[in-house]
């Protein structure tokens, strides 16, 4: 009853406060589409390629790469000269059977993309260098078969099928998720819809308890006999019943805004980050009692959130030493990020992710235990 | 003698290094109005947190209706007023005292008619669907002190609350305290207005930590032969010195 009157009084104040509402509905629409934007634009970088000395069968296919353009230059120098005059990002400059590349690698995206469409150009030649050597072999091998005896011939023939079709090799792509287009905005997003989440849910209920404690309208609460575990609760309700609609407009948003494909369950998604919402809700509680300010408040965003993003996912950390991979068991959002990846990208269900979901409980069930005890120091029973 | 509704015996109370109550003796009685004075910084407040077990004594003892506090479940039957006036800035008054009334237990039915009575009792009818925000300092002042008048609580605890409030509607608070204590229930006021210690039925006179004096007005002036509160205050500070 208490932990009611609690929640709705939590949401009254919620409701009038424009600023913090816009802050949690509107920003993370706007972030998202702002870096939906900017990473969109990324993945179809265009690149000028200068060749010198280059076959011409190899600038042909370079050429052919989508968003590559090449130039042919006479010598080094000329090629160098446009290189500075910023109008090519990379030359390609072959002495005998040898490639040198130079970049001018100002942009280490357009240096991969330059690095990756050479790559391809030279395995496609040498595709059709081998095709046509094939076609040499095999017409040889033709001529040597009609020579041979009708009987030897036919046995020949019953072997050789397989042969026949390996010298067209024809090269499809397929994409388990989203198709050409999708890129590293996409893999993000996951990781960043559980970082909005967890960290507007954080700043704002960590103020708003914050708030409560210098006004002193938290003494006066506990001067009446409610429980420290209702107001716990009480705040844990209207967040959970805010992060719901939170998500759900960010994963409307991603949605229908940005044509992000989600393969999986969107409820499963919601699911999962409410269980976040309220981890980071415990959280900014509990952070909140060792903050003075709401300047000090402040000053745990680059202490405590931000570093989370980099151990969430958004970087893959395979590569990285071990002990960084460690810092990730502790970070919520790498949680979150997993399960939602796995279900908006790979159709997974919510069950699947017991594990996940497991440590997210555990994390909201020891910091919640920790809230309870912490309002210890305000009354001390 | 009946049993005090507060009794505080010895009290020792530290923050950090600095003790801020040496030995504190007081008790409030049924039907009685018990003012605590003392310039600021003596350490009223903390005499009253400790007493409601917001604060946990370093030595002493604190018991409330006959129970040591800290005690949940008694703070139901104590209507307690901050010093600070701690309100929800952005909820109407009603709305304040509706949540307030909530918290402390009182039954959905008498919500209402607690939060008109109240009202009525700091002036504050017309005022109620206001945003806090909107009010004046007098007006937070009155609504915290409404706030703690709801469901007519058997002990009220009131930490310097006419600060701010204009002469009228601190007499109208007074003759509301008085018919609050002829109903038969307690209040234990602190204040810093002298010529309020005079309303009261004892005045405790804290100093360098301690009670200095606990007695009816009348008393402590015939004791320390001057006519007024504010002299007694006075010269049992020069004395102390
Ligand atoms: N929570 C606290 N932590 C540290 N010191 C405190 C705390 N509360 C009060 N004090 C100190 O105790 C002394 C008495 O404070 P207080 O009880 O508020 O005085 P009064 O109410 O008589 O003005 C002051 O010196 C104050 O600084
Ligand atoms: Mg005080």
């Amino acid at each position: 009853m208490r932990t009611f009157a609690i929640m709705k009084r939590v949401l009254t104040e919620m409701i009038r406060d424009k600023r913090s509402l816009a802050l949690m509905f509107l920003a993370p629409i706007l972030v998202l589409w702002l870096m939906s934007v900017i990473f969109t634009a990324n993945s179809t970088t265009n690149v000028e390629v200068g060749t010198v000395g280059v076959t011409s069968s190899v600038s042909t296919n370079l050429d052919q790469v989508k968003h590559v353009t090449v130039h042919h230059y006479a010598n080094e120098a000329n090629a160098k000269k446009a290189m500075k005059a910023d109008k090519i990002d990379a030359i390609i400059h072959k002495t005998d059977n040898d490639y040198s590349l130079t970049y001018a690698n100002t942009d280490s995206s357009k240096t991969s993309a330059v690095k990756m469409a050479f790559k391809s150009a030279l395995t496609q030649t040498n595709i059709n260098q081998m095709k046509s050597q094939l076609g040499v072999a095999q017409k040889t091998i033709g001529k040597l078969q009609a020579t041979l005896p009708v009987q030897a011939q036919r046995q020949l023939q019953s072997q050789m099928p397989t042969q026949k079709k390996a010298t067209t090799p024809q090269i499809t792509n397929h994409y388990v998720y989203g198709d050409s287009s999708t890129g590293f905005f996409d893999k993000m997003l996951p990781v960043l819809m559980g970082f909005f989440v967890f960290f507007f849910v954080f700043l704002i209920s960590g103020m708003a308890l914050l708030k409560e404690r210098t006004s002193g309208t938290l003494s006066r609460l506990l001067a009446t006999p409610v429980r420290r575990s209702e107001i716990v609760f009480g705040y844990m309700a209207s967040y959970g019943i805010l992060a719901i609609f939170q998500t759900i407009l960010i994963v409307m948003a991603t949605i229908w805004l940005l044509g992000v494909e989600v393969v999986g369950s969107v409820i499963s998604i919601i699911v999962i980050n409410l269980i976040l919402a309220l981890v980071a809700l415990a959280f900014g509680i509990l952070l909140s009692t060792f903050a003075n300010s709401e300047f000090q408040m402040m000053q745990f965003i680059p202490i405590l959130i931000i570093p989370q993003v980099f151990f969430s996912g958004i970087i893959p950390m395979d590569s990285m030493a071990s002990w960084i991979q460690d810092i990730s068991y502790i970070i919520p959002i790498k949680y979150s990020g997993d399960a939602v990846t796995g279900i908006m990208m790979q159709g997974k269900s919510l069950f699947s992710f017991g594990l996940d979901i497991s440590v997210l409980l555990i994390f909201l069930v020891v910091l919640t235990f920790l809230n309870v005890r912490g309002l210890k120091r305000y009354r001390k029973v | 003698m009946a049993d005090a509704i507060i009794d505080l015996k010895h009290l020792v109370k530290k923050f950090g290094k600095q003790t801020v109550l040496k030995d504190v003796n007081l008790a409030v009685m049924p039907k009685q109005i018990v003012g605590l004075i003392g310039p600021s910084g003596a350490g009223k407040s903390t005499v009253i947190k400790t007493a409601l077990g917001m604060e946990v004594a370093d030595g002493g003892s604190a018991t409330v209706f006959g129970q040591v506090m800290p005690n949940r479940k008694l703070l139901s039957r104590i209507g307690y007023m901050a010093q600070t006036d701690a309100l929800y800035d952005s909820l109407s008054g009603r709305e304040n005292l509706k949540f307030f009334a909530q918290m402390k237990g009182i039954k959905k039915s008498e919500i209402k008619t607690s939060i008109e009575h109240v009202a009525k009792v700091v002036d504050l009818q017309d005022d109620l669907d206001k945003r806090v925000s909107g009010y004046s300092g007098g007006m937070m002042r009155r609504l915290s002190l409404s706030i703690a008048l709801l469901g007519n609580p058997e002990l009220l605890v009131l930490d310097e609350p006419t600060v701010g409030i204009d002469p009228a509607l601190r007499r109208q608070i007074w003759r509301e305290l008085g018919s609050i204590r002829d109903e038969g229930r307690s209040i234990l006021i602190t204040t810093h207005v002298m010529d309020e210690a005079e309303l009261t039925d004892k005045v405790a006179l804290l100093l360098g930590g301690k009670v200095i004096a606990f007695n009816e007005p009348v008393v402590l002036k015939t004791q320390y032969r001057v006519d007024s509160i504010e002299d007694v205050f006075l010269k049992a500070e020069g004395e102390l010195q």
